[in-house]
């Protein structure tokens, strides 16, 4: 799949690059350029009295990560956590993020025209953390900032002095 | 030019800065009336130096100073001019000046032009008045001219090592200094032929930032005069002193030279010359802090993939694999012998610290009108970087106050019977895991009366059957302060608590011992390093917490007629003759699973700011030392909790923050900021 993706983003010249992700049966966009790694879910410390959909924190060679899942806080999909189960880290203005989701499946570069406003939508994802839809093919893709989603304080993982 | 200059201006700021700082402890200890050759010799090096490199990066401003102060301290050398205090405190006035223009410099502005000229006008009546008639010659702006009666002379330099790109330059830079009569530039050596009025040793100064001291050799050219009766016939002799010193012992002079900062053994500062800046670029390396928390973060995660090998191959049978046995154990010994050797990097001695004090004991005194001997014990004894920088403010504090309210005035020692000169002593050593750090003065000590009398005003709960430990504490209160009145240095009542809350934070404590009339000693206790936390592991449920072990009084299992509720849901444990309140770690982080019959588990008694209370956990795992991670890195900060660390097998454990989970249970719950959990909590 990075084949395509590096072919895709050669052709359409310009245009950000997505890593796709699925949180049931949503597909996400957010900009490649946030995402360090991907790796498996495992090894994960509670976090006393923070919100469920903080995990708590893992070990990420030697560094302390908060683990989000994405699917609790969207209330998407069957939160199990299995050998397959995905997490992507992000790194956002020197911090380092760990996200769950229910798979990574591509990588697309979209041009500015495939990027359509996205409408107003109810209360769970508020157009605030969205940066658009993306439609390729048939497929419509949800592109979240998730730098701004992670930074806000309805995530929590941030002192609010900070 | 091609080569970038501006590449040296880091390295010369540090070497400035080194200079200046020896200078000042050269200085402080300088006998005006009886002035050490020696020691005139280094202060004048050091100004000579800095005037050097000043000169080769074009900072005008810090050359024409230095070379004023040049000019008098050659003077002082040959007994041209007679120090007294008052010169002395000049020419400490103008280091401080030369410390600023240096930061300016470095913040690539120019110097403030009006202290400047100010200072240069101090130094140029010092000059006229105490020099005979040649003050003159301090006015000129001549780049590094020599001081005193010029005679030319011409030398050949060779310097080894130069490409071909970087010889003009080189050159340029050399032409400043007098005629270039001839230049060649062969096998990558340039030689240049130079009729100047300038020494040798300035010549190698400024070159010294640019290349390296032993790529240069000087002759001098054989019709010329040879060279200069300009530099210091003294300073000659002074090296060639140190060179015999050097032949007579050489392991002691050596070690000398290595150190810098040990004013006090004479030979230092002339075997220091003699070896120029190669030795202290052998003796340490700059490396930025960076670099050396990556080292010491890399090497705990060496340390923690040792364990997770050692936990992998505990089951291994010992006959058929011998040999990968015997590797687990030697390299579980070189990651142990690794990481000690690395955590002690960021060790420094307590001389960083001590150091600046001599000057602000003898400003402040003169201030005060006040006679003190400043001693400081134990300036090698090492402390973490990290501690190093945040104990000079309390240490501050806490000299202040010594000078200000605890030693008296030259009169009212006599009429006490104690020598007219104060004492204060510094003092720094090692005591278990810790470093203890006193402040001692021989003073009036602390006023029992007054303490209590302001604590009353204040509005503090006091009696006058407390105890002394307990009066003295009371000092630490915010807002509190005995002295008669307010003065610019101390008084407002500001300081003590900053001081004790920012020891607190350090994981220290601060205690007063004091005596009427025989003086107060503060003593500071801290933990040796930020980085590395004795531990106590602790199961609740399937979860392992970090208690700092240094909070831990001891651990018991308790029957059930030791406990007692409160108002139906707070629970104390009654533990002889004392009632502690309980906290049910279970119950405060919702642990699921958790032993909480509290008779089934096993109850610590922890102790933290002076408060003791119970802790239940499920079972003790063990002690570890821990390498502590900031959770707020890439997290927030969670209540109850103080940082967290890497285990063994490889997962976190969080260390429990004990000062928070003494604190009320309602605070508790008032902190929860995630409230999807605390419902469970409440009780």
């Amino acid at each position: 799949m990075e084949a395509s993706a590096i072919e895709k983003g050669q052709l359409e010249g310009e245009g950000h690059e997505f890593l796709v992700f699925r949180l049931g049966a949503e597909e996400y966009g957010i900009d490649i350029l946030s995402v360090q790694e991907i790796r498996g879910y495992e090894g994960v410390t509670r976090i006393a009295n923070a919100p469920s959909f903080i995990k708590g924190v893992t070990n990420l060679r030697g560094v302390i990560v908060p683990i989000v899942d994405l699917r609790l806080k969207f209330a998407l999909g069957n939160a199990d956590y299995t050998a397959q189960t995905v997490v992507i880290v992000l790194n956002i203005g020197h911090r380092v993020v760990g996200v769950v989701v229910d798979g990574v499946s591509d990588v697309l570069a979209l041009t500015g025209e495939q990027i359509k406003p996205a409408p107003e939508f109810g209360s769970t994802l508020s157009t605030h953390y969205l940066m658009g839809l993306g439609s390729l093919d048939d497929r419509m893709l949800i592109l979240v900032d998730i730098e701004k989603l992670m930074t806000s304080e309805e995530m929590a993982l941030i002192d609010k002095a900070a | 030019m091609s080569i970038d200059i501006t590449e040296f201006y880091q390295t010369f700021f540090e070497e400035a800065e080194e200079l200046l700082s020896d200078m000042e402890q050269q200085l402080l200890q300088i006998d005006p009336s009886d002035p050490d050759s020696e020691q005139l010799n280094a202060i004048f090096r050091a100004a000579h130096s800095i005037k050097g490199g000043a000169g080769t990066f074009g900072f005008t401003v810090l050359q024409e100073t230095t070379h004023l102060f040049e000019n008098l301290l050659d003077k002082a050398r040959h007994h041209e001019l007679t120090l007294d205090p008052t010169i002395i405190d000049i020419f400490l006035e103008t280091k401080d000046m030369l410390s600023d223009q240096l930061n300016a410099y470095r913040q690539q502005t120019e110097p403030d032009s009006a202290t400047y000229e100010r200072i240069c006008n101090t130094l140029k009546a010092l000059a006229e008045e105490k020099g005979q008639g040649e003050g003159a010659a301090a006015t000129t702006t001549a780049q590094t001219a020599a001081a005193g009666p010029a005679a030319s002379g011409a030398m050949v330099i060779r310097i080894a090592g130069v490409a071909a790109d970087n010889a003009t330059s080189l050159a340029e830079e050399l032409a400043l200094f007098g005629t270039v009569l001839e230049q060649q530039h062969a096998n990558d050596v340039l030689t240049v032929q130079l009729e100047t009025a300038t020494g040798e040793d300035d010549i190698r100064a400024v070159l010294c930032f640019v290349v390296d001291d032993d790529q240069i050799t000087f002759e001098s050219a054989a019709a010329a005069p040879s060279e200069s009766a300009v530099v210091a016939p003294a300073a000659e002799e002074a090296e060639q002193k140190a060179l015999e010193k050097d032949d007579a012992t050489p392991p002691p002079a050596v070690d000398a030279a290595a150190v810098p900062a040990e004013p006090a053994k004479a030979a230092a500062p002339a075997a220091k010359k003699a070896a120029s800046a190669a030795s202290s670029e052998n003796a340490s390396l700059r490396v930025s802090i960076e670099k050396i928390d990556q080292i010491i973060n890399l090497v705990g995660e060496l340390v923690i993939t040792q364990s997770m090998l050692e936990q992998g191959t505990a089951d291994f049978d010992p006959v058929t694999h011998g040999s990968l046995l015997s590797g687990m154990n030697q390299l579980q010994r070189n990651a142990r012998d690794l990481q000690e050797a690395v955590m002690s990097i960021r060790m420094m001695p307590m001389d960083v610290v001590f150091n600046r004090f001599p000057r602000l004991v003898r400003d402040l005194a003169g201030k005060l009108g006040k006679q003190v001997e400043l001693e400081t014990v134990g300036k090698s004894t090492e402390l973490d970087k990290g501690l190093i920088e945040r104990i000079v403010d309390p240490l501050t504090h806490l000299v202040r106050n010594s000078l200000d309210h605890g030693i008296e005035t030259p009169d009212r020692r006599l009429a006490a019977g104690k020598p007219a000169a104060g004492r204060l002593t510094l003092s720094a050593s090692h005591q278990g895991g810790n470093i203890l750090i006193e402040i001692s003065d021989d003073g009036a000590g602390l006023n029992r009366d007054r303490i209590l009398g302001k604590a009353r005003e204040n509005g503090l709960a006091v009696s006058d059957a407390m105890s002394d430990d307990d009066v003295w504490q009371l000092i630490f209160a915010p807002g509190f302060s005995t002295a008669e009145q307010v003065t610019d240095l101390s008084g407002r009542g500001v300081g003590m608590d900053v001081v004790k809350r920012n020891i607190a934070q350090m994981g220290g404590h601060v205690d007063i011992l004091s005596r009427p009339g025989q003086g107060t000693t503060t003593r500071i206790v801290l933990p040796l390093t930020l980085a590395i936390l004795d531990g106590m592991s602790v199961r609740v449920g399937e979860e392992v917490y970090i208690l700092p072990l240094g909070a831990i009084k001891e651990s018991m299992q308790v029957k059930p007629e030791d406990i007692s509720t409160v108002t139906g849901s707070d629970r104390v444990l009654h533990v002889r003759g004392e009632y502690l309140p309980l906290v049910e770690l279970y119950r405060v982080f919702d642990i699921p699973e958790a032993q909480q019959d509290v008779t089934k588990g096993i109850v610590m008694i922890v102790q933290s700011e002076g408060r003791s209370f119970a802790l239940q956990v499920d079972q003790l795992i063990g002690q570890h030392q821990v390498v502590v991670k900031n959770l707020e890195t890439n997290y927030r900060r969670v209540p109850g909790i103080s940082a967290a660390t890497i285990l063994g097998d490889g997962s976190v454990a969080l260390i429990l923050d004990i000062p928070a989970l003494s604190r009320a249970p309602q605070d508790r719950e008032g902190s929860h900021t995630g409230n999807h959990r605390s419902a469970a909590t409440l009780h």
